[in-house]
């Protein structure tokens, strides 16, 4: 919020209006948040454990001019990673020009074989994306991963927003900011347009492992708000080549499956023949071109964090671009050189395995004991292509409320853009994600993060500063007790909000809760049968 | 409509009927046990728990017992607490389906029983709690969402609920006191007792209490009112209602037992009341299963299929 020399004046406005409410004031408007987030359900699963999902109520702001600089930045890369993925899957132009070596695609465990030959009408197969980015130092943005599969947390930014809009709707009216209500007509204008070829009013589903998964919540949002059907693997079958729907009154035809299951899951004849979630069949149906899966099988390879150093190469191969948004300098450990640096480097890098998810494995070189830093290096000489390196980074903070004051928190940001085949639309603002405890650089709502809203202001306001150096970070001051130190260290990391819809263990439990409830469900209690 | 998302909302009327007849019950005989200086404790809650289809048998029952097994036991299925749970377990998947409203009211229902809200609030007001959230989320359903199939099918189950409760109500009112108080008794755990004034006066005839409970047309707590309504919604159901002899096993069950209902002379209908309440319950039952195949288990309609393959 200041830029060295005072407040910066966009933040101004808060600042004032927050100041104009006592902490006491401030406090229970928090604490409306949460109240209101239990009685709505606005919940997220821990550990099985349904907890409403933490907000913060001191939004994050973003002006127009940097997001706009923000939005071009991801469609170029959603771009990108299109055309990367219908080359892989088609004829691997991009190997023959030696752009990305062969194997670090083929090597990927998200490649998959079987995917290729499906057709995505449009050429669409990354119909949602959520592109993580970070601000370091410079206050500058920085892609730290890219989520082509079933990127989530898009229903907490809509959520998010209605429940700011009550709490502190004073602040809220003194500000011009870009609504993000639009979501759920843009992803269904964009799933009806990519459905097969020469159906004219096509038929939507949302798909989802059930209500035992973590991001159910957000399955059923979307569902309701495009008001599609919300369906579970076992209401769907899949016959004669086609999909169709279980209803009351018989097998209706499915087009479009906006599928929030993962690959492994998603068709038992391909993937794992012990998933309960999918629908065996549909792979095929897909195939033969009578449904359109969305997103598309086998993007996870676009996920994977070696591919990820490829980007900007990607990008200026593709689309003869230079890439707006930088990643994050990056070691690749099959490369000697890298490797050799790396392992020189150990103690002051951050380590992350290539297709990690929630947080999972990752080393933080500084924080780590010696003892987990010669685990680390056992490991990375034995398999190279499962790790990469990173720098820690200077990262942004943005005030928060801890307890009874405001405290800087570690935050990242999570864009999501909708492609309907012509154009990427960017969702005006994202999923901004804190990380609660001081000093904690893992902002994971698996692992105890909150949110904030988002807020990117309109552009004609004239509050927007010309474009001077970027400032040098977010850090801001709301309240005047904090004088917010700014840029603490942070090891980055990032991964869907919800993980991945079930592992080993998960799916086994899924489908046992889900087949004691039916049982509870059906009980009828008395002894009248 | 999704065959998963029918079942759930089908079983979300039930539970949350459930929860309200319960705490009529729980509420009337509590009441009773005070009340009453002459009353057997424990032989009472007895026929309350028989009613409802607990056996209890080591111990001695008592108020004590009733309030734990009927309301508190969340892992009991014949308590309160438990349809909660299970209520909003059934609105929780079929949330895209049941209006924003309905979830919440469902919702911070079950975080309140969370919460402790049933044990901490004295037992008459945890039960008027419970009839309240119940009448709302009804009301809540009716309001907010449109009168389609899956409202049908809330409506379905919430009467075929009430059937069943009130059937084993009014056994249990000729069980628990002596013909005589029984009537007034029932008519009260039916939430039916001003009503029932407002038409016949004060009187204690069993006779038109009885009349009342059975065969009213306009109460909607009736068991005719009832029969009459779960065959009007299984006939917005059926796409082919007007086809004969097709796809109607629960609306022929539900049919025959109104038409015996309204059919039968009252002298008939009292002289075996417990048996002709217990052909009731297992009406319920049967409907209930004969709507299971039909809708639930997403049984693929021969018309559909010629027309497929």
């Amino acid at each position: 919020m200041y830029d060295g020399t005072g407040c910066r004046p966009d933040y101004m406005g808060i600042q004032r209006q927050m100041q104009r409410l006592s902490m006491q004031e401030v406090q229970a408007r928090a604490d409306y948040l949460g109240h209101s987030y239990l009685d709505q359900g606005v919940t997220f699963d821990i550990g099985g454990q349904e907890r409403p999902f933490p907000i913060d109520i001191v939004p994050r702001l973003i002006e127009a001019q940097t997001w706009s600089h923000v939005e071009a930045g991801v469609a170029q890369r959603v771009r990108a990673l299109e055309a990367f993925l219908a080359d892989i899957y088609d004829e691997g132009q991009v190997f023959r020009d030696g752009v990305i070596p062969r194997r670090v695609v083929t090597s990927s465990p998200h490649f998959l074989r079987v995917a290729k030959g499906i057709n995505y009408p449009h050429g669409v197969r990354v119909h949602v994306s959520g592109i993580d980015l970070v601000r370091d130092g410079n206050g500058d943005f920085r892609v730290l991963e890219d989520n082509v599969r079933i990127p989530s947390g898009v229903s907490y930014v809509i959520s998010n927003r209605r429940a700011m809009s009550t709490a502190l709707p004073e602040v809220f009216a003194h500000h011009r900011i870009r609504p993000v209500s639009q979501y759920p007509a843009k992803l269904l204008a964009s799933l009806r347009a990519c459905a097969p070829s020469g159906v004219t009013d096509p038929t939507v589903v949302v798909l989802t492992p059930g209500a035992f998964n973590a991001a159910y919540f957000e399955h059923a949002l979307l569902a309701r708000l495009m008001g599609t059907r919300l369906v579970e693997g076992r209401d769907l079958v899949a016959q004669g080549g086609r999909v169709l729907v279980r209803t009351t009154n018989g097998l209706r035809p499915v087009d479009v499956i906006y599928r929030r299951v993962d690959d492994d899951f998603l068709d038992p004849v391909h993937f794992r023949r012990d998933s309960m979630l999918g629908v065996p069949g549909l792979l095929n149906a897909a195939r033969a071109g009578n449904v359109t899966i969305a997103n598309g099988v086998g993007n996870g390879v676009a996920d994977d964090k070696l591919t990820y150093t490829y980007v900007p190469d990607l990008i200026r191969y593709y689309l003869g671009q230079e890439p707006i948004l930088p990643n994050v300098d990056t070691w690749r450990m099959e490369d000697a050189e890298h490797r050799a640096e790396v392992l020189d480097r150990l103690a002051e890098l951050v380590v992350k395995p290539v297709d990690g998810a929630g947080g999972k494995g990752i080393i933080i070189g500084p924080r780590a004991t010696a003892a987990q830093l010669d685990e680390m290096r056992k490991r990375l000489i034995a398999d190279p292509r499962g790790w990469i390196a990173q720098p820690v980074i200077q990262l942004s903070t943005v005030p928060t409320l801890i307890g009874d004051t405001m405290a800087p928190r570690h935050v990242d940001l999570r864009p999501f853009a909708i492609n309907d085949g012509e154009k990427v639309w960017v969702l005006p603002g994202g999923l901004t994600r804190v990380a609660l405890p001081e000093g904690e650089l893992i902002v994971n709502s698996s692992q105890g993060g909150g949110s904030k809203d988002t807020w990117v202001l309109a552009a004609d306001r004239g509050a927007v500063p010309e474009a001077s150096p970027a400032p040098a970070a977010e850090d801001a001051v709301v309240h005047p007790s904090l004088r917010a130190g700014r840029a603490a260290e942070r090891a980055s990391d990032a991964d869907d909000t919800a993980p991945p819809p079930s592992g080993h263990g998960g799916e086994q439990s899924q489908t046992q809760s889900q087949s004691q409830t039916q049982t509870a469900v059906r009980t009828s209690f008395g002894g009248e049968r | 409509m999704l065959s998963r998302i029918a079942e759930a909302l089908f079983w979300i009327g039930r539970y949350v009927e459930r929860a309200e007849c319960t705490a009529r019950i729980l509420d009337t005989y509590l009441q009773l046990l005070i009340e009453d200086p002459v009353i057997d404790e424990e032989a009472t809650c007895r026929s309350v728990m028989a009613a409802m289809g607990i056996a209890y048998g080591e111990g001695t029952p008592d108020a004590g017992t009733l309030l734990q097994t009927l309301l508190l036991d969340r892992t009991a299925a014949p308590s309160i607490a438990y349809a909660i749970e299970t209520a909003r377990e059934n609105a929780r998947r079929s949330r895209e389906v049941v209006s924003t409203e309905v979830w919440e009211a469902i919702n911070s229902t079950y975080n309140a029983v969370l919460a402790g809200q049933l044990q901490q609030r004295r037992p008459a007001d945890a039960f008027r709690f419970v009839r309240e959230r119940a009448s709302m989320i009804s009301a809540l359903a009716d309001s907010t969402q449109s009168h389609d199939d899956g409202w049908q099918f809330i409506v379905l189950g919430r009467s075929i609920e009430r059937i069943d409760m009130t059937a084993r109500l009014i056994t249990m009112g000729n069980y628990v006191s002596g013909p005589n108080g029984a009537w007034a008794l029932t008519l009260r755990s039916c939430g039916a007792a001003h009503a029932f004034t407002r038409v016949y006066r004060v009187t204690e005839s069993p006779r038109a209490a009885a009349e009342f409970l059975l065969l009213d047309r306009l109460f909607p707590r009736s068991i005719s009112h009832l029969l009459e309504q779960a065959g009007h919604c299984l006939e917005e159901l059926d796409p082919r209602s007007r086809r004969v002899g097709f796809g109607g096993d629960a609306a022929r069950v539900i049919g025959q037992a109104h038409a015996r209902l309204s059919y039968l002379s009252l002298t008939d209908l009292v002289t075996d009341l417990p048996r002709e309440m217990e052909e009731l319950q297992r009406v319920c039952a049967d409907a209930t299963e004969a709507i299971a195949k039909r809708y639930f288990e997403g049984v693929v309609a021969p018309e559909w299929l010629t027309e497929a393959l």
